[in-house]
């Protein structure tokens, strides 16, 4: 199975380092989908720091891994997202510094056992065996002009189901990583994923998932079900 | 038998206790004094999973309910420091406490590793000290990163002890003291979900890999500590890890 660290790019650090972060309700709409639900229990507020998450290292494939699923009957809602990946150690870095600590970008789909709640989610909703694929190569920065202006386009089985886009974001990339890397240093090979826009569709066993990002060209993946063999292994 | 990983003289060695009481034995023969070497978390960290609320007495110090899932949360690699190591307090936090707890260190692959055969998947234990900055406590994936994954927010160390120098299970006592004076007293055997319960429920759905690390959650005593205090957390037959609370100043802010 590919793995992620055969992903290698010829801007520095050339690997990843296997630590991928994720920001959630960044894209405006996906705040908004939660409506009234935002201001009350249990959350009684809107985000006010970036909402993070970590996706640990059981999770994430690389290019050409397909992306598993426990249940065969079961389904995995797909975030599409920019992955950010860190060129140079941030910490503390000024938004207006911040794109010099970017190497490049790559396309990730960030798969989950759907779950409605963001207040204290399981976390075995988005810490599932081979739930992230990663790839399918890094973009270098100085080929992107404006991140936060890209199309993000999902198909199943070659259809399109999911149009959306980098921009409509609370933080875009360089807010973002000024914003994370105040309390939390981010490290060369790190990436960050800068969010999912709202109504993220779900797949199930057998599909064939593809996230094209302008620019970044297409992931394409499987979705299969882990048979017996694979989980006694 | 106890193992460390430092840095001396210019490079990273494995180190066992020596016979003088505080010095230390480095692979290539040197010993030290624990005073001459950085202490670094002591095994490679891979994924860090911690536990909320697994111990009763801190649950109900919390005003929580008991819970019929355990909670996780996961913690980033660039959080942990080593023993004797410096965690810095914002000047504007309010109340920021340590978390003394049992941490389990995963030393064979574990997946959908049955209860019975949990154990096995266990290299050793340390000491973690998991600090929390409730002033930024928002209820968005709880507990939120900016509470939970701050740089030096994970300190480990000093020893790990291999599984089979304990008896298991475990009832040891947990002791932090915040300058000597004793402020969080617990008992392992008091975890509301234990070491192989959370190895069985963890491995279903994430397989862990050596290197891997359980951080079991930390009973009632949590009080705020002021920058220049040293807290020093004590797990029974495992060690006794060492921290001071930095002040903004010594990081440039």
């Amino acid at each position: 199975m590919a793995s992620l660290f055969d992903l290698t790019f010829d801007v520095a650090p050339y690997r990843l380092s296997g630590t991928v972060y994720g920001v959630l309700l960044n894209h405006r709409d996906a705040l908004a989908a939660l409506g009234d639900a935002a201001s009350q229990p249990p959350y009684k507020a809107p985000p006010k720091a970036p909402v993070l998450y970590l996706k640990p290292r059981n999770t994430l494939v690389g290019p050409g891994a397909p992306i598993r699923i426990d249940d065969p009957a079961g389904e995995l809602e797909v975030g599409a997202a920019l992955g950010i990946v860190v060129g140079r150690t941030a910490c503390r870095v000024a938004e207006q510094d911040a794109m010099d600590c970017v190497a490049g970008y790559l396309i990730v789909a960030d798969c989950s056992l759907p779950h409605d709640s963001y207040y204290r989610p399981a976390i075995r909703f988005k810490a599932r065996d081979g739930s992230c694929a990663v790839g399918p190569k890094v973009t270098a920065r100085a080929d992107i002009a404006d991140p936060d202006a890209l199309g993000v386009r999902i198909l199943v089985d070659g259809r399109p189901v999911h149009s959306a886009g980098t921009g409509g974001t609370f933080r875009g990339v360089a807010r973002l990583l000024s914003d994370i890397s105040e309390f939390m240093t981010l490290a060369p090979g790190d990436v960050l994923l800068a969010g999912v826009a709202a109504g993220s569709p779900r797949v199930g066993a057998g599909a064939s998932l593809a996230i094209e990002i302008d620019g970044l060209g297409r992931l394409e993946t499987r979705v299969v079900a882990a048979t017996e063999r694979e989980v006694a292994r | 038998m106890k193992r460390a990983r430092v840095a001396f003289a210019g490079a990273i060695h494995e180190a066992t206790p020596a016979a003088a009481p505080g010095t230390l034995r480095l692979a290539d023969g040197r010993v030290v004094a624990g005073e001459e070497v950085v202490w670094l978390a002591p095994f490679e960290v891979g994924t860090i999973v911690a536990l909320g609320l697994n111990y009763a007495d801190h649950a109900k110090e919390l005003a929580f309910a008991a819970q019929d899932e355990p909670l996780v949360f996961l913690k980033g690699p660039g959080s942990v420091i080593g023993h004797r190591g410096r965690t810095r307090r914002p000047a504007d936090a309010t109340f920021m406490h340590y978390e003394c707890e049992l941490a389990v260190v995963i030393g064979k692959p574990a997946r959908k590793a049955s209860r019975a055969e949990a154990m096995s998947h266990v290299a050793g234990y340390t000491v973690a000290n998991d600090y929390a900055i409730r002033d930024y406590l928002e209820n968005w994936y709880r507990p939120n990163f900016r509470v939970k994954n701050r740089d030096g927010g994970t300190v480990l160390g000093p020893w790990l002890v291999d599984a089979g120098d304990l008896a298991w299970p475990p009832q040891l006592a947990l002791r932090t003291f915040v300058n000597g004076k004793l402020t969080q007293e617990g008992n392992t055997r008091d975890l509301v979900f234990d070491v192989p319960f959370l190895i069985e429920y963890l491995s279903a759905f994430m397989t862990l890999s050596p290197g891997d690390v359980i951080l079991t959650g930390t009973p009632e005593g949590v009080t705020d500590v002021a920058v220049g205090d040293e807290v020093a957390c004590e797990i029974e037959g495992i060690g006794r890890l060492v921290n001071t609370i930095a002040g903004d100043a010594e990081f440039g802010r």
